[in-house]
């Protein structure tokens, strides 16, 4: 586990820092293997999200929580036992963080 | 960061060599190496070869043709170059020497020119691309038996995609004649089988006269819609018979075959239940291999004022109109009534969803994504393959309409019937239609470009940043994007202008890994003789396949710019067992990396740069840092554009 969240931080150019749950969120976030669907901030893909980003602005955390709980989809569900309760807190926590980019001054996004 | 490419002095060259040898002996505890002389081992690293495998590997299987007369593989370099054949991607081999000494030596090594490769799939993956792009097949040649195991899972996709690709695979028949032990295990008895559930046709020539109606019916078998790619096994003893007089062989005359078209009347049916449909949509798959292929599509579209889904097995429709829809096309074909499909792979998959979640007694949800009344047309010329064992033609749909014939020949008709059958009371509903599709057309080039904006500045590098980075520095180019972009969330079909043929060449067919590379390098072979920009976004795990492809960029001189869609996994794979993991309710084992173990190509990280720098190949990287982009893409540019392949390998987020 905490080779794990090493390696994860170190992707992100973090050091772990479990006491500050978005920091500890980004680093769960590529331990439990979300990255690989939503990217590692979440941008998502139209490829393995169908388009949708989980952040910025993350579903409210009741619904967030859910769906991670119950997903039937083409998303697996994730019990307590593979991803514990504080981790998706911690997760639902990093995707607040990420904040919204403004696509109008991104020169090579210019319509 | 970027490692120019080194001169090839031959001097420094071979004191270079001397030192990477002296280098190999140097202890690892710093002591003083000894010299060659004296460090002489007391078992050689490699024994001999024995009398019997020398001669083996050396020695002539069959008698140097005595007497007068022209070598016979002479005369199949003649029935060859009547076919126009461009370029022989190939890893020589003994069973085919005689044309391989032929084709260099007699035919002057053009038209065709061998072109040197390291690896069978490598072989069979250019020709691939090189037809996506040319619209002509290239002649591959290999050794039977297990030069043709290598090529084979090309050939596969090859077949998957619908593209022709000419095979000799040379093999020693004569059990009697043939030397012993290495060439006895290169032959086989009919080294067709192998291929043959995923080749069109194939022959094994006895004679001349028969190898050059062979060749020009195979060639012929191959470029007559559904293309596919065919195989001539060719006895090492007839390339290498003499050949008395010349004058008596001739060679059949190629003449096009003209391709398979949809009925009249399902023509004239398929046009009325369109024209009368309140929502037709049009789906296109393997549809245009030309640009009269793209055009007409248009001119369908257009007469019908009807969206059209580009799943983008090739070229199919100009990104840039109004008419092209792809990003909506659940939902219009939800709302569909009347629903064509030209060459498609999938047409199952098409109009049914499939939900890997374990559902449905294990198996996942399979749903309905379309209306119980919508009307189906096919038109499609893989219904004229007959092969039985391989499942590329996918689940049985049924449809109400189906043309076994080539789409793109059919065309013409369909958009004459359309227009034929079109009404005066219809056509101010379908401009009324055309005008809504126009606002869905802007507001998804809208959406795709607030999507890229998500994650520009992250690290690992999003993959739509790298994907402008690389559009900012090509864009004024006449260019060509080679390489398949599905896996990095198709963001040059989605955000780069593409309205030419050749701006994309879709994907590898049947899937299988080691298409992108070689194929990537075959299309930039055609694109080379068409003055254009080729580039290709390089899947990190499938160069490492065929990374010897690289080398042969560099020594043929073939312009490519390869970027590096670097994300150090097999991430299909990665995600796979992820779902496995949490349905069994366990943790997925993770061991030292950041995916399930067996997932990554990591710990160490592949350095992409160091590896085409050691092919001799312009190269730079690892980019980790988005801002280090538009430098050192610029620099590559240049070097592409001065007729030689770059390579800069980029670190990026997974999709």
């Amino acid at each position: 586990m905490k080779i794990c969240l090493a390696l994860a931080a170190l992707l992100l150019g973090q050091a772990p820092a479990l006491a500050a749950s978005a920091e500890h969120g980004k680093a769960a976030f590529i331990q439990h293997g979300c990255w690989q669907c939503h990217g590692t901030m979440g941008q998502g893909s139209i490829m393995t999200s169908g388009g949708k980003r989980l952040a910025p602005e993350p579903l409210p955390w009741e619904t967030f929580s859910a769906f991670v709980r119950s997903s039937n989809r083409a998303m697996p569900a994730y019990s307590e036992k593979i991803l514990p309760d504080d981790d998706l807190a911690d997760i639902h926590a990093y995707l607040q963080s990420i904040p919204k980019p403004d696509v109008n001054g991104i020169p090579l996004l210019k319509p | 960061m970027a490692r120019a490419k080194s001169g090839l002095d031959r001097r420094k060259f071979l004191s270079g060599a001397a030192l990477a040898g002296a280098a190999g002996l140097a202890p690892r505890d710093g002591k003083t190496a000894p010299s060659q002389l004296e460090a002489a081992p007391q078992r050689p690293s490699a024994l001999p070869p024995s009398a019997k495998l020398a001669a083996a590997e050396a020695g002539t299987p069959h008698a140097v043709p005595e007497g007068s007369g022209v070598p016979a593989s002479d005369f199949m370099v003649d029935v060859i170059k009547s076919l126009d054949i461009a370029y022989v991607p190939c890893n020589p081999a003994q069973s085919f020497r005689g044309l391989h000494e032929s084709l260099i030596d007699y035919g002057g090594n053009t038209k065709p020119e061998f072109i040197t490769c390291t690896h069978e799939e490598a072989s069979v993956a250019m020709a691939h691309g090189y037809f996506k792009i040319a619209g002509k097949p290239l002649l591959v040649m290999c050794h039977g038996t297990v030069g043709l195991q290598h090529a084979a899972m090309a050939l596969y996709n090859a077949w998957c995609d619908r593209v022709p690709v000419i095979v000799i695979g040379g093999t020693d028949l004569n059990a009697a004649t043939r030397p012993p032990g290495v060439p006895t295990f290169h032959s086989a008895q009919d080294i067709a089988a192998l291929t043959r559930d995923f080749t069109k046709w194939d022959d094994q020539p006895i004679s001349l006269p028969h190898f050059a109606q062979s060749f020009v019916r195979a060639y012929k078998l191959a470029m007559t819609p559904p293309h596919e790619p065919v195989l001539i096994a060719l006895d090492t003893a007839l390339q290498e018979e003499a050949v008395a007089d010349r004058a008596k062989l001739s060679i059949p005359r190629y003449v096009p075959t003209a391709p398979p078209q949809g009925d009249g009347n399902a023509v004239r049916e398929a046009a009325r239940l369109l024209v009368n449909a309140e929502r037709p949509v049009i789906v296109a798959d393997k549809l245009a291999r030309t640009r009269n292929g793209m055009m007409l599509l248009v001119e369908l579209a257009e007469a019908l004022q009807a969206p059209v889904i580009d799943q983008k097995g090739r070229m199919n429709f100009p990104n840039t109109h109004y008419l092209s829809q792809t990003a909506g096309g659940r939902a219009l074909l939800a709302e569909a009534d009347v629903i064509i499909g030209l060459e498609l792979s999938d047409y199952w998959g098409t109009v049914n969803g499939y939900v890997d979640n374990g559902e449905n007694g294990g198996v996942g949800l399979q749903e309905s994504h379309i209306k119980p009344n919508a009307k189906l047309i096919s038109i499609s010329s893989v219904l004229l393959n007959t092969k039985a064992n391989y499942q590329d033609f996918q689940r049985l749909q049924v449809v109400d309409v189906e043309m076994a014939g080539d789409a793109e020949a059919t065309l013409p008709a369909l958009v004459e019937a359309v227009k034929q059958a079109l009404p005066d009371s219809r056509k101010a509903a379908i401009d009324v239609r055309g005008q809504a599709l126009r606002k869905a057309w802007g507001e998804a080039r809208e959406r795709a470009r607030q999507a890229a904006a998500y994650a520009w500045d992250a690290r690992p590098i999003s993959t739509a940043r790298m994907s402008m980075e690389v559009y900012a520095q090509i864009k004024d180019l006449d260019w060509s994007s080679v390489g398949g972009d599905r896996q990095f969330s198709s963001w040059p079909t989605r955000l780069w202008p593409m309205d030419k043929h050749y701006h994309h060449i879709g994907g590898p067919g049947g899937y299988g890994i080691g298409y992108n590379a070689p194929a990537a390098v075959g299309a930039a072979l055609a694109n080379r003789d068409a003055g254009r920009f080729s580039v290709n976004f390089q899947p990190d795990g499938d160069l490492m396949f065929s990374p010897g492809v690289l080398w042969t960029a560099v020594h043929h001189r073939i312009p490519l710019l390869t970027v590096m869609h670097n994300n150090r996994g097999y991430h299909q794979e990665v995600m796979h067992v992820q779902r496995m993991a949490n349905r069994r309710n366990r943790v997925a084992s993770l061991g030292k990396d950041i995916g399930p173990v067996g997932t990554r190509i990591d710990n160490p990280a592949i350095d992409y740069a160091k590896l085409a720098g050691s092919f001799g190949m312009w190269s730079a990287g690892p980019i980790v840092d988005p801002k280090e982009l538009a430098p050192v893409l610029k620099k590559a540019v240049e070097v592409v554009k001065a007729g030689e392949p770059a390579l800069v390998d980029v670190v990026t987020q997974p999709r």
